[in-house]
């Protein structure tokens, strides 16, 4: 599976290319604004997240990349104090309109955190909870097997699925973790510094997942690492906070491009300094 | 910066000294404090084993059959036992968890999952008032809701007053252990579609059970050693308690009826009594210090 890449790679970089225009967006947002308590913490982003590629969120520390990811799938909803004022749009349906339900919207948009989180069950309960919680029963077993599948973990855990999730290694209870969000079929995957906590080669493991798995999903991936974003994403948006009154800092959208032209085109000076390594 | 030549000699003088010296101010001092801690831990330790020991020595001669299945003797009675004042304590202790654990775990939920700000923080600050009212109040105020009214001593009016005891230190273990699930956790049930109750209950409350269950276990301790409630509550009886709704003879009750007079044997049933309730009391912190070793998520 892992050889698939190197086919993959540049043919999806054609076709971003060619789409960048006319490829639908599946996540839109319009003058979004997000406060924690009275304090903005993100300011007026307006963006689109196109369909079947991997966009990459970077910037400096407090800029509101995490804060804009949560509130693609209304987990800001959940945090006391946030408020999101603007508009997001998944495909024609606006998220935080009054009749949309948040559960669904979830269910709908994966996400995977910063550190590994598996639930305190064993590996196969991991990924079988959220299937029953949705009412699925049947087939249960090869649901587990194929989303263990997709994100490599299947051979390293088949003999092991009774064992509790926390016993695997970080590398492992991360791609479980992604094996958990897949099982739903989402459209959209949410993905919170995922290899931040994790070694080289887990993380390494877990970049190649992600090309591999784009092929079905949008992937939003926030990184504190420049080389990755580069490495793995097809877009790239850079954020940057400035000081506002009172020493509170709020984030914005600076640039959003294709990846190669941000790494080596950028058009505003901060995102030249900030890819360069001069700040951040 | 100067660079290394290969034919540089090594410089001696910067490793000197290096040995440690006892004329040191500085390990002088450190050796002094160290000493100290040392001897005020022992201290500290001291009344612990006086206790254990004094109680062992004292008691552990009754420690036979006869303890555990004889009558709790009379004033000039020879022999006798313990057995009913031991299934007294375990039934009031039984009836007060029963009480307030349920009670106490669901408004721990309800403190860490669901309420906010200032209703949280006026319910615990009420759950650490209430810890903090001394036991004989709560026993009179048993007495008056449950002796005065039913006009009888009995094993579940000391279960009630027990059971108020318990009550905040279970709300403030189990809301301390719910809080102690990281939220990324909870983030990640509620991503897969769960509800908040679905959450609480299949992920939030099994992580959180083991230490739960270690609160739970140190609030039984407590109560099963507490008298002065009991005094109001249950009373004493010499005998096998005939129901929850009669008088019930408990360890603790027992000792401090015992320790008093001046017959022998009473004096003697005491310790062994006292011995009884000390090793329960023990095996009960060991039991829960156990069960917290196996919780999940550690910080």
């Amino acid at each position: 599976m892992v050889s698939q890449n190197q086919t993959a790679s540049p043919k999806t970089k054609t076709n971003a290319q060619a789409n960048q225009q006319t490829d639908q967006a599946v996540l839109r947002t319009e003058k979004l604004r997000v406060f924690y308590g009275d304090k903005v913490a993100l300011k007026d982003v307006s963006m689109e997240i196109p369909k079947n590629q991997i966009t990459a969120f970077i910037g400096p520390s407090g800029c509101g990349k995490s804060t804009l990811l949560r509130c693609f799938n209304r987990l800001n909803d959940l945090i006391e104090g946030c408020r999101v004022e603007g508009k997001v749009f998944y495909r024609d349906k606006e998220l935080y309109a009054a009749k949309i339900d948040p559960v669904e919207v979830r269910r709908r948009i994966g996400m995977v955190f910063q550190k590994p989180n598996p639930f305190p069950k064993s590996i196969y309960e991991n990924i079988a909870y959220g299937a029953r919680i949705n009412g699925h029963k049947d087939n249960l077993d090869e649901l587990v097997e194929k989303s263990l599948q997709q994100c490599a973990l299947w051979d390293e855990v088949k003999d092991k699925l009774k064992e509790n999730g926390l016993s695997l290694s970080g590398g492992q209870q991360q791609r479980l973790c992604l094996a958990r969000a897949i099982s739903l079929a989402p459209e959209v995957i949410l993905m919170d510094e995922p290899t931040s906590s994790l070694d080289p080669i887990s993380s390494q493991t877990v970049e190649e997942l992600l090309q591999q798995l784009k092929e079905k999903y949008t992937i939003v991936i926030v990184t504190h690492n420049m080389q990755q974003a580069r490495r793995v994403s097809d877009f790239t948006a850079f954020f940057n906070a400035e000081a506002a009154e009172k020493g509170n800092r709020f984030g914005y959208l600076v640039e959003h491009k294709e990846t190669k032209a941000i790494f080596d085109d950028p058009q505003e000076e901060s995102t030249k300094d900030y890819v360069s390594g001069h700040f951040g | 910066m100067t660079s290394i030549t290969p034919n540089q000699q090594p410089d001696r003088s910067a490793a000197e000294g290096m040995e440690r010296s006892y004329s040191r101010p500085q390990t002088v001092i450190n050796v002094l404090w160290t000493a100290i801690s040392f001897i005020l831990l022992g201290i500290a330790l001291l009344p612990l084993l006086l206790v254990l020991s004094y109680v062992t020595i004292k008691g552990i001669g009754r420690f036979n059959l006869e303890l555990f299945t004889g009558q709790i003797p009379a004033a000039l009675q020879e022999g006798g036992g313990i057995g009913s004042a031991i299934a007294g304590t375990l039934i009031t202790v039984a009836i007060a968890t029963l009480i307030s654990l349920p009670f106490g775990i669901l408004a721990a939920i309800y403190l860490s999952e669901f309420s906010h700000g200032q209703v949280a923080e006026w319910i615990r600050f009420a759950t650490n008032v209430l810890s903090g009212v001394p036991s004989i109040i709560v026993g009179i105020f048993a007495y008056g809701v449950l002796v005065v009214t039913t006009g009888k001593f009995s094993a579940l009016a000391g279960g009630f007053a027990l059971a108020i005891l318990m009550l905040p230190l279970i709300v403030r273990s189990t809301d301390e252990a719910l809080q102690l699930v990281p939220q990324a956790v909870r983030w990640a049930s509620n991503g897969v579609g769960a509800s908040k109750y679905q959450t609480v209950l299949q992920v939030v409350l099994p992580a959180a059970l083991p230490t739960i269950l270690t609160g739970a276990t140190l609030a039984i301790a407590r109560a099963a050693g507490e008298t002065a409630p009991l005094i109001f509550t249950t009373l004493f009886s010499q005998f096998w308690s005939r129901g929850l709704f009669d008088p019930t003879p408990t360890l603790a009750v027992l000792i401090y009826n015992f320790a008093t007079v001046p017959f022998q044997n009473q004096q003697d049933i005491a310790w062994a009594a006292s011995l009884v309730l000390v090793l329960f009391v023990l095996a009960t912190s060991i039991l829960a210090h156990w069960a917290t070793r196996k919780s999940l998520y550690n910080r």
